[in-house]
């Protein structure tokens, strides 16, 4: 059914997925958390320590400079997979949160007055919430919420009234827990009709959708290189180069310097300037590798493999238990991406993640950091399954069999 | 599945399937306590008639897991009548019961001075159907569930004798 993906080969790559849990194979369902790393990865950040590691932009001997240039190479890598114009606009953070705080503390702190509005949506992951919250705090701005349909996608009846006013519009590009993808081009479109500039959460979709910054006609793109095949503790912040250079600093130290005196400092040129200290150097290469990985597998198949794969996982789960098991998320494939949270038989999400872990069946459970979706959803929590591009038909087959025996466990 | 039987012991299941003291008692004269776990969004609230140095009555709401639910129903199961001290005895006995176990799990325990310490707290106090969430340190990521029920009745406690000392 999928043959977008050759499943064997891209497994094989993959020295996790040969390891048995609680003596099963392990069936790892939790990519939307984070994803596991090719050898192709894991070796590139090797080869980097063992052959040529050194501190980057400092020292002129040989290995410093090639150090230098395997992270800018790692760069311009990352800067073509959003489709960016120049490597300069990658900002490397530590993860997509850090680049919304960089945004909020730097961007928002200098340009969103008392009075001004910002609007979310109802399913953005906390890291798109909080640091909103905690600027609200700090002054008096609005923070405004598009609202969910039944159906699981954004409600955007009234999203020219609520960005009326507002000086940012920050939303998922796709759902960490419904799994719902966001028409990211209306969304901008409707923000800079506003006067307002758009950040796009792009952590949950860049992994599977192809990401174009440009095509988005977006002002801030944040990502994660772990939900990507890559090494946790490097992410990125895109954002035009103009924005950038009118954005304030954010971290002072070294790096990110001209020139420092007694009296004061001058900002590095950009990206440098948003990049105190020493970076996530390895991090930064083993990233590159992941998305040369991706760009071979080519996004389009990746994300037809998701398609497929997720449908097959609905009809499953739908098949096997009907009404028993409610799903929370758009049915329709096109709509969606690979996550698919579940209540099952009102057993908690903490016994049924418990249970099939006993099958090798690895499953998120809780809230995902997303209370206030949770909230409009009215569950504490939900257990959820996610796939990617070394998930086959045997591994949603798995899930389905470890679920029954849930369901056995907790019958009462 | 030798190791879930562990975890979900049938007096487990038999509380979380049927849990004692749900509902609510009017607040005041009762005390009202919350606990969350932010991790999993489980939810413990707890109404406590205090008197006279005794818990007189207990009464509980919320929602979670088994674990967290069963900790919960066992917990008020068990103070319900009991004197404010031993109350806050048992605490310490339970939570002594799945710290032990987590450090010696950490590889930490050996032998030192704390370790004996809650040893010696386990003493004399009779856990009758709690023994069975000992079971739950075996699986450190549900040892939270187990002890949110009775980090929110300490809270609630000390709301309550901190409320006592100011009026």
């Amino acid at each position: 059914m999928t043959m977008s993906l050759d499943v064997a080969r891209i497994q094989a790559d993959f020295p996790i997925l040969k390891r048995q849990v609680n003596g099963r194979r392990i069936v790892y369902l939790d990519s939307a958390s984070s994803s596991e790393k090719p050898v192709q990865v894991l070796d590139a950040m090797d080869r980097l320590y063992r052959e040529s590691y050194a501190n980057v932009h400092r020292g002129v001997y040989t290995i410093a400079e090639e150090t230098t240039a395997a992270f800018e190479n790692a760069r311009s890598k990352v800067a073509s997979f959003l489709g960016a114009n120049e490597p300069h606009e990658v900002v490397f953070v530590r993860n997509a949160t850090e680049a919304i705080n960089l945004v909020a503390y730097t961007w928002a702190r200098a340009n969103v007055r008392p009075g001004d509005a910002i609007v979310l949506t109802e399913l953005e992951h906390h890291a798109n919430i909080v640091p909103w919250h905690i600027l609200a705090a700090e002054r008096d701005i609005e923070l405004r919420w598009i609202p969910l349909r039944s159906d699981y996608l954004l409600d955007l009846t009234n999203l020219e009234q609520l960005l009326d006013g507002a000086k940012l519009l920050a939303f998922s590009a796709m759902s960490n827990v419904l799994g719902t993808i966001t028409d990211v081009r209306r969304m901008t479109d409707a923000a800079h009709a506003a006067g307002a500039l758009a950040l796009v959460d792009a952590c949950q979709s860049a992994p599977h959708v192809a990401t174009d910054v440009r095509a988005w006609d977006a002002d801030f793109v944040a990502c994660s290189a772990h939900k990507m095949l890559g090494p946790s503790g490097i992410g990125a912040l895109w954002a035009r180069r103009e924005l950038l250079e009118t954005m304030p600093p954010f971290l002072g130290g070294g790096e990110m310097i001209s020139n420092v005196t007694t009296q004061g400092f001058t900002s590095n040129e950009i990206p440098w300037k948003f990049e105190a200290g020493t970076p996530a150097i390895t991090e930064a290469v083993g990233w590159g590798a992941a998305v040369d990985y991706l760009t071979g597998l080519g996004m389009d198949a990746v994300r037809e493999h998701e398609i497929g794969l997720t449908g097959y996982a609905l009809h499953r789960l739908r098949e096997r238990f009907g009404e028993e098991l409610a799903i929370y998320g758009p049915l329709d494939t096109s709509q969606r991406g690979g996550a698919i949270s579940f209540l099952f038989r009102g057993i908690h999400a903490h016994d049924i993640s418990q249970v099939v872990d006993q099958h090798g069946v690895c499953v998120r459970a809780g809230h995902h950091c997303a209370k206030p979706l949770m909230g409009v959803l009215g569950v504490p929590a939900t257990t959820r399954a996610s796939v990617y591009i070394y998930n086959d038909e045997n591994d949603i087959d798995a899930l389905v069999e470890a679920l029954a025996a849930a369901e056995a466990f907790f019958a009462f | 599945m030798s190791g879930l039987e562990d975890l979900y012991r049938e007096i487990i299941l038999d509380h979380y399937r049927a849990p004692r003291n749900r509902g609510e008692l009017p607040v005041p004269p009762a005390h009202k306590a919350e606990g969350f776990n932010p991790l999993c969004g489980d939810e413990v609230i707890l109404y406590l008639d205090v008197a006279d140095g005794e818990v007189r009555d207990v009464k509980t709401e919320g929602q979670g897991c088994s674990i967290s639910q069963a900790s919960t129903s066992m917990m008020s199961a068990a103070i319900k009548g009991s004197s404010v001290e031993d109350t806050r005895k048992l605490i310490g006995t339970f939570k002594a019961l799945m710290s032990i176990h987590e450090s010696k799990l950490e590889g930490a325990g050996d032998g030192s001075s704390s370790d004996t310490e809650e040893a010696s707290d386990l003493e004399g106090v009779r856990l009758g159907d709690l023994e069975a969430l000992q079971g739950v340190v075996k699986f450190p990521v549900r040892i939270k569930c187990a002890t949110l029920a009775w980090i929110t009745l300490q809270h609630g406690l000390d709301e309550l004798e901190a409320a006592a000392s100011t009026s």
